[in-house]
């Protein structure tokens, strides 16, 4: 497994190569260019022609490239056209809340939306089973700024319980620094544990319907250890995979929730990159969101061998 | 602990800190939590100039002049100047005791580099440069800057709020090439920008400079004894408005800059929030047609456009439907304001008549060619500019060929000059600051000397002698008749149009005292109990 560990992590170098090349190239065609915002409204064209010059955004594309790609090779992500600062260090202040907010969700996603999968396959056809798929329905259809402006004036407006925006950094607190995030992580959780709910109940069903199932039955195994040690585990494969698949749905949330909850988080940066067309900013995030999702992928890869021992690298 | 006793004590822990009547921090009195109208992406006021950027840096660097609020430049780094009998030789003297934030003293040859940085990027300093002699210090605190001709609007020029104002930099930062960004903030002003804390696109800081130097006369905009009466200033960037208020109610930021109408009624219910206009001289709509293709090389063709504009039904879409933020403008200046004139502005006044302007634009020899129209969908003001005068055009027979796009996509575009079907324009929409339309001092968009104008290269000879004819006055009565012929030319030539006039609001929790009327926030005098 070590081996093939390895040999993934390798073949990372090739997906990251064709993601540069895609998200240079994509910059490249597309319209916009941030001379003319950062001359702003009343500058002459000649002044967003010599800002453009000094940036070096004037220089033939592959000279642009063959420079970004090799800072790369290097370790430099290069430095944001607007603030001047290196891409790396724009990431390293945003990084810590875009984290948290996907880690506290990702633990609030699977501790709810499991249990609410098995209970509903062990209640299939009774109202729990119906309640919780209506859940998972509505986690769906409501959009996670529809819920983040719900719960921000229930529980901040209303209640005054928790702050509507902002972010807390951990080291000034464990309190305050998940306090910020309990409304966040709520808003963004919502499609996510629908989603886990609904592939934990369909894979449970099946599960259930197994003929070693009905022999711990026999054998007199309780219902909570038929459930969630003999059925979950066996249905953890497909649970697992849809968790990874979804981290790609986290990280699309995230644009959305930081901006909701005013959280200087990546979701963010990369919104205000874009719009600003700041290049370098949004090839440095694009790259991480995508080695993050290739490394990921490959995590859950490892993990199937832990839930199914018959799978085998 | 056993299971029973885990679970009573989790709830108990958790029904403890729920019941907590406010878990949200409050902001302190000596920080004030501000919400900007944008994000701070950049500080260096000369190379970037967008107005968010001139807001803070006017916390941070100081200017020699400043335009008070009836706006006159008044002296703010200098003490006394001195201008020579044929008005070509302007001697400046600076106030004693000024210092930058690293505690070096403000001496001459600092406002020497900075004056040379700032007169490359800023209109005003391009016509001064144009007929300067030599800029030199003269001992360190006397700096002296002869010209060629006079220059009778020179502290004008070095006093106003417009982008990019002359702010005072050490010297070693203001040698910067202008067009390329600093990398040092050394300011000279009443606050000290905080850069290890600034997280672009989130937060930025600013703290009181106590060994800043204040003029002994109230603080008026831009002049006056600038007096820091908080500590902290924190810019918290928030991108939702809805955010904002919400933020803004619960008490977790002290002053929001600009809210939008939409939300004004929800605001004003709340008894500890307070809502006024922020800019009395507010903003003007514009939308700018490209004189180098057809139909609008056809002056006929633009003033057909500008008889269908309907400045109330633009006003209506883009300010609500509030008149008392919005009103009509038959002119290019700030209403209001000592010298505005509405000379040759009928066409936009009264009734609308389409079938007069269907007539002017068949006359024109337009004969339906799509009218390219870029409308960036993600700037409320220019969607809903874009939309009415869409409908409008469309009700005088134009084929508005309506692209739907983002401000990026409109700053690159709106810069090429190739025919409209190959990648060019006809039409974009934008606006200005009311702050800087009061005169032709600093306003580009007024200039008709085509390839050098603003984006649409209109070229007129009588727009550029009237406005010749303002720099060149020197009484309010010369100032006057100057802008009225200048109004009267422009409208003429149509350089742009004007949709109307509009204003924002600003709001804050009423536990913050001493937030002025201005086209900047001004942070000095604003104190929070």
């Amino acid at each position: 497994m070590f081996a093939y560990a390895i040999r993934r992590i390798v073949a990372t170098i090739p997906v990251m190569a064709v993601v540069a090349l895609f998200v240079f190239s994509l910059l490249y065609i597309s319209p916009g260019d941030p001379a003319a915002v950062i001359a702003g409204d009343q500058a002459t064209p000649q002044d967003v022609e010599r800002i453009r010059a000094s940036l070096g955004l004037d220089r033939p594309y592959l000279v642009r490239f063959g420079e970004w790609v090799w800072n790369i090779v290097r370790g430099d992500l290069g430095t944001s056209i607007f603030t001047n600062l290196p891409v790396s260090t724009m990431i390293a202040q945003r990084i810590e809340p875009t984290l948290s907010l996907m880690v506290i969700t990702l633990f609030l996603a699977i501790g709810i939306a499991v249990p609410m999968g098995v209970v509903a396959a062990w209640k299939q056809g009774t109202w729990i089973d119906r309640a919780v798929m209506g859940f998972a329905v509505l986690g769906f259809s409501v959009p996670v700024f529809v819920v983040g402006y719900l719960l921000a004036y229930v529980f901040a407006l209303e209640l005054d319980w928790l702050p509507v925006q902002g972010y807390t950094p951990f080291s000034r607190g464990m309190w305050p620094w998940f306090q910020n995030l309990i409304l966040p992580a709520v808003a963004l959780g919502g499609v996510y544990i629908a989603l886990i709910a609904r592939i934990t109940r369909a894979t449970m069903l099946e599960v259930l319907q197994q003929d070693y199932i009905r022999t711990a039955r026999a054998k007199g195994v309780g219902q909570s250890g038929i459930l969630f040690l003999h059925a979950l585990k066996n249905a953890a494969v497909p649970i697992v995979t849809v968790v990874g698949i979804g981290v790609a749905l986290l990280i699309g949330g995230a644009v959305v929730t930081e901006s909701v909850f005013a959280i200087p988080g990546l979701g963010r940066l990369t919104v205000d990159a874009i719009l600003r067309r700041d290049y370098p900013v949004i090839q440095g995030v694009i790259l991480l969101f995508s080695f993050v999702y290739v490394l990921v992928n490959l995590l859950i890869d490892l993990l199937y061998t832990l839930f199914d021992p018959r799978i085998r690298y | 602990m056993d299971r029973r006793s885990f679970l009573i004590a989790g709830t108990g822990l958790a029904a403890a800190g729920l019941s907590a009547p406010a878990l949200s921090q409050g902001a302190d009195a000596r920080t004030l939590r501000f919400v900007p109208q944008a994000n701070l992406a950049n500080f260096d006021p000369i190379w970037g100039t967008q107005y968010v950027v001139r807001n803070a840096a006017a916390m941070v660097w100081d200017t020699l002049y400043g335009v008070d609020a009836q706006l006159q430049p008044q002296r703010q780094m200098v003490e006394s100047e001195e201008v020579s009998s044929d008005g070509l030789t302007w001697t400046f003297r600076l106030r004693s005791g000024l210092k930058f934030h690293d505690g070096a003293p403000v001496l001459a040859k600092d406002a020497v580099a900075s004056l040379k940085r700032w007169a490359v990027r800023d209109p005003m300093g391009q016509m001064i440069l144009a007929i300067q002699n030599e800029l030199a210090a003269v001992d360190d605190r006397t700096f002296r800057w002869s010209l060629k001709a006079p220059y009778p609007k020179m502290l004008l020029a070095l006093g106003k709020n417009n982008s990019p104002c002359s702010f005072i930099m050490p010297e070693r930062i203001a040698r910067t090439d202008p067009f390329q960004q600093i990398t040092e903030y050394v300011g000279s002003g009443p606050f000290r920008f905080v850069r290890n804390e600034w997280v672009p696109g989130a937060k930025a800081v600013f703290e009181k400079f106590a060994d800043y130097q204040p003029r002994s006369e109230p603080a008026s905009w831009l002049a006056g004894g600038k007096r820091a009466m908080v500590e902290r200033v924190e810019w918290v960037v928030m991108p939702d408005p809805a955010t904002a208020a919400a933020a803004l109610q619960n008490g977790e930021v002290d002053w929001w800059e600009n809210p939008i109408s939409d939300l004004m009624p929800l605001l004003r219910r709340n008894r500890n929030i307070q809502a006024d206009v922020a800019d009395p001289l507010g903003n003007i709509g514009t939308f700018r047609m490209n004189h180098l293709h057809a139909p609008f090389n056809d002056v006929r063709a633009r003033k057909a456009v500008l008889m269908a504009i309907d400045q109330a039904d633009v006003m209506r879409a883009l300010a609500g439907d509030d008149e008392s933020m919005w009103k009509r403008l038959p002119s290019f200046f700030t209403p209001g304001t000592p010298i505005y004139s509405e000379e040759g502005g009928d066409l936009l006044k009264g009734p609308r008549n389409y079938d007069a302007a269907k007539r002017l634009l068949a006359e024109s020899g337009y004969k339906g060619e799509p009218v390219v129209m870029l409308v960036a969908q993600d700037q409320p003001i220019t969607k809903a500019q874009g939309d009415v005068t869409a409908e409008a055009m469309r009700k005088i027979g134009m084929n508005v060929d309506y692209v739907a796009t983002d401000w990026g996509t409109v700053g690159s575009r709106r810069a090429m000059k190739n025919p409209p079907s190959q990648g060019g324009w006809n039409i974009f929409f934008s606006w200005h600051a009311g702050a800087d339309c009061i005169n032709p001092a600093a306003y580009t968009a007024i200039r008709a000397n085509g390839d050098g104008a603003w984006f649409g290269w209109p070229k007129s000879d009588e727009v550029e002698a009237k406005r010749d004819a303002w720099f060149a006055a020197t009484t309010v009565e010369q100032e006057k008749a100057a802008m009225a012929a200048l109004n009267k030319a422009a409208m003429d030539h149509v350089i742009f149009a004007p949709t109307g006039f509009f204003s924002f609001y600003t709001a804050w929790r009423r536990n913050v005292s001493g937030i002025v009327k201005g086209p900047l926030p001004f942070f000095w005098g604003v104190s929070k109990s």
